[in-house]
């Protein structure tokens, strides 16, 4: 392998990790909102919740690509191929992350709600105070498999351009015809990634723990 | 109106009738036992006055307050939920599952709403706090989480919690039930001791017959959803009216 192949390696999981937390934050930054929404005791609120998640869970990630890239423009809008990656990845796993956070929400026990409110909190004084932190650190083991999910759904986004991982592997590959070598690599490298990804959510998960 | 006044009171869940048309008061600074077979009702006494299961019809009171209704000209509306919380304010709740918050330790778990509902500052609710834990045992334990406590432990906090918010009406849910008699022993003679230092009003449901026994003045009898027998403990237990109370006690005694 030449140095320019290896630096065309490196730059794109370098990229592949940027789509990876660029999208995953874009999906929790609407999980939370969304999952509220949809155990909210206000109809309208759930029924919105309801409305994007069974929108953005079925969208193919693929496709909202092609859409931001190719069919925005002739509405007047031109997205940089790494933004509509981004915002592709990120739309489709905040359905399932909004999912993540509304379980676990409902997974704490009723008798904790119960406490709250014969302390007298207000509803949603109990929803911060108590069933939040007890929910949020049931989250973190899912959380941790919608990033690995999100790592691998950026190789998809590699259609619309964006100089990741998969997209700088098949250059290679088409430049010199050794596919086994190159794909090889390229799940190696994945392979890697995900390791990294997965310790690093053990880490928080023991960071947030309470004994 | 009597102190708390529970008017006409009825609930059915599906085709099970708890209450049945429930009408009785209790009087500021009594301690009453509610005793009768699982199912009678006792339970869902409490958890209304806590606002945590709503009556299908009739009015309960606290003080000439409606609990579930507000008044509106010469009518009674559904309340909204700043009358609730106002009423509700007076009241807490001890439960037979402890229900401590685990993500907070003891203290916190105490301190918690006396600071942010009630608006005590901090250094004052956590004073006040560590008197709590002493008043029940446990001043070692303040920095403790609830999950490294045994059972007997975490409900003797879950006491302390509920009198940090100086309720005038404490409600205990079988606080002992899920303890071993021993552990149980602990957590009785700590509410012995509330009971002696203090005039909050008091309604229990327990099996703890003797405790029932030593604590309240007034022990009621409820069988399917109506309250059958109402008198002091020496009467209630030792020579009670109605068929149906002595067969009741007879098996609860039998149990230990």
């Amino acid at each position: 392998m030449s140095s320019a192949q290896l630096g065309l390696l490196l730059y794109g999981a370098w990229q592949t990790i940027l789509l990876t937390l660029g999208g995953m934050a874009l999906a929790l930054v609407i999980a939370f909102p969304v999952g509220l929404a949809r155990v909210s005791r206000n109809k309208f609120l759930r029924a919105v919740g309801f409305v994007y998640v069974e929108l953005f869970r079925g969208a193919a990630v693929l496709v909202l690509a092609f859409w931001f890239v190719y069919a925005l423009p002739s509405l007047g809008w031109q997205l940089e191929p790494a933004f509509a990656g981004i915002l592709a990845l990120g739309l489709n796993m905040g359905a399932y992350s909004s999912e993540v956070v509304r379980g676990a929400i409902q997974a704490v026990p009723p008798g904790q709600v119960e406490a709250a409110t014969a302390l007298n909190f207000t509803p949603s004084q109990g929803m911060r105070r108590v069933v939040l932190p007890q929910a949020v650190r049931a989250m973190i083991p899912s959380f941790g498999n919608n990033v690995i999910e999100q790592l691998k759904a950026t190789a998809v986004v590699a259609v619309v351009s964006i100089p990741e991982l998969t997209f700088n592997g098949q250059l290679i590959w088409s430049g010199n015809g050794r596919a086994a070598a190159v794909f090889g690599g390229l799940l190696i490298g994945y392979g890697i990634m995900a390791l990294v990804f997965m310790t690093m959510v053990r880490l928080i998960e023991r960071k947030v723990a309470w004994s | 109106m009597s102190f708390i006044d529970f008017h006409q009171v009825s609930k059915r869940f599906g085709d099970n009738v708890v209450l049945d048309d429930l009408s009785f008061g209790v009087a500021n600074g009594e301690r009453v036992t509610l005793i009768g077979p699982s199912g009678s009702g006792k339970t869902t006494i409490l958890r209304m006055l806590m606002t945590l299961t709503k009556p299908d019809s009739g009015t309960i009171a606290i003080d000439d307050e409606y609990l579930w209704h507000e008044r509106r000209g010469d009518e009674l509306v559904p309340a909204g939920e700043a009358h609730t919380r106002k009423v509700r304010s007076r009241v807490t709740m001890v439960f037979q599952q402890f229900n401590l918050f685990p993500n907070m330790k003891v203290l916190r778990n105490i301190t918690e709403a006396p600071v942010h509902v009630l608006g005590t500052p901090k250094d004052e609710a956590e004073a006040r706090a560590r008197d709590l834990l002493e008043m029940v045992g446990l001043q070692s334990k303040a920095d403790f989480y609830p999950s490294q406590l045994s059972g007997g432990q975490q409900q003797r906090v879950a006491i302390a919690r509920a009198l940090a918010v100086e309720p005038d009406i404490l409600l205990l849910d079988e606080v002992t039930s899920a303890l071993d008699p021993e552990i149980a022993a602990e957590v009785l003679d700590v509410l012995r001791d509330v009971a002696k230092t203090s005039d909050v009003t008091m309604l229990l449901v327990t099996h703890a017959m003797r405790f029932a026994r030593d604590v309240s003045n007034r022990v009621l009898m409820f069988n399917e959803g109506k309250i059958i027998e109402d008198a002091p403990p020496e009467q209630m237990f030792n020579e009670p009216q109605h068929e149906r109370t002595r067969g009741f006690l007879r098996s609860v005694l039998e149990e230990v």
